[in-house]
């Protein structure tokens, strides 16, 4: 029960300063529709391209959980898994996150190692408009797996 | 702020348990202008790392798409008891890092 109505607490407070957190989205949206000629951060194919090398990755199984409607583009829930025995030859070393409608289209990268035991990472992240997240999942023999969902994001696209 | 750490309540040596981590952060993205039409300067956690016992058990290379007051949960694989040593760095320079006791039952 404790741990139940600190959870809300954090939840309320976080909605707060999201508030703040959409301001700060929009006027980042708005300076990028600005310099259309210039673009804003590291697009999503380059941003690939420096993880990927010159690997190609194949569709697998990698379990992306998001809210498929996210009504806030400020703090979408995310959460990333792969299966794996997690030992010293096969694992998975990182996941890598995309989200190419953003004005910079890395989210994060998360690596693992076998002490990790299970290659699974939950966080939250911006969405500046409806487009696709995209993961990455680098394998200890060198292979790459690549998943992705659509989010569709209410409030954050400032008409985008 | 003191970064806030749950763990499970049970612990056993051979578990693989889920650790979720939350800290106080403006996570600036480095995109947005002040209102004289500034740029203000990035300032995220860029990286945020867990060891136990000087073993690396996650690392995150984190960049401005992650949400203010960042939510981090990822795994352990639990191999006896000890601290869990969680450090998190930011763009000004500042690294914050808690110390988790790991205590095993039986």
């Amino acid at each position: 029960m404790q741990d139940r109505r600190r959870i809300t607490v954090v939840g309320r407070r976080d909605l707060m300063l999201t508030a703040g957190a959409a301001a700060v989205l929009m006027s980042a949206l708005r300076s990028g529709a600005r310099a259309q000629d210039k673009p804003l951060g590291v697009g999503l194919e380059e941003a690939m391209k420096k993880v990927l090398g010159d690997a190609k990755p194949t569709e697998g199984k990698i379990q992306i959980e998001i809210p498929e409607i996210a009504e806030n583009g400020n703090t979408v829930p995310f959460s990333v898994s792969v299966d794996s025995p997690m030992t010293e030859t096969e694992h998975v070393k990182a996941l890598h996150i995309f989200a190419g409608g953003n004005p910079i289209a890395g989210i994060g990268s998360f690596h693992f190692t076998p002490a990790s035991g299970k290659a699974a990472v939950a966080s939250r992240m911006r969405l500046a408009r409806s487009q696709d997240v995209v993961a990455l999942a680098e394998m200890s023999d060198g292979r790459f797996i690549v998943g992705r969902r659509t989010v569709k994001v209410t409030i954050g696209g400032c008409g985008g | 702020m003191k970064p806030r750490i749950k763990l499970p309540e049970a612990i056993k040596v051979g578990d693989v348990i889920e650790i979720k981590t939350l800290i106080s952060h403006v996570m600036e993205t480095g995109q947005r202008k002040d209102k004289d039409g500034n740029t203000v300067p990035r300032d995220i956690i860029a990286e945020f790392t867990a060891t136990f016992a000087g073993t690396q058990v996650f690392r995150a290379a984190l960049q401005p798409g992650i949400s203010a007051n960042p939510y981090i949960a990822f795994h352990m694989r639990v191999v006896g008891a000890g601290d869990l040593i969680l450090a998190w760095k930011d763009d000004a320079g500042k690294t914050t890092t808690e110390t988790v006791p790991i205590t095993v039952a039986g």
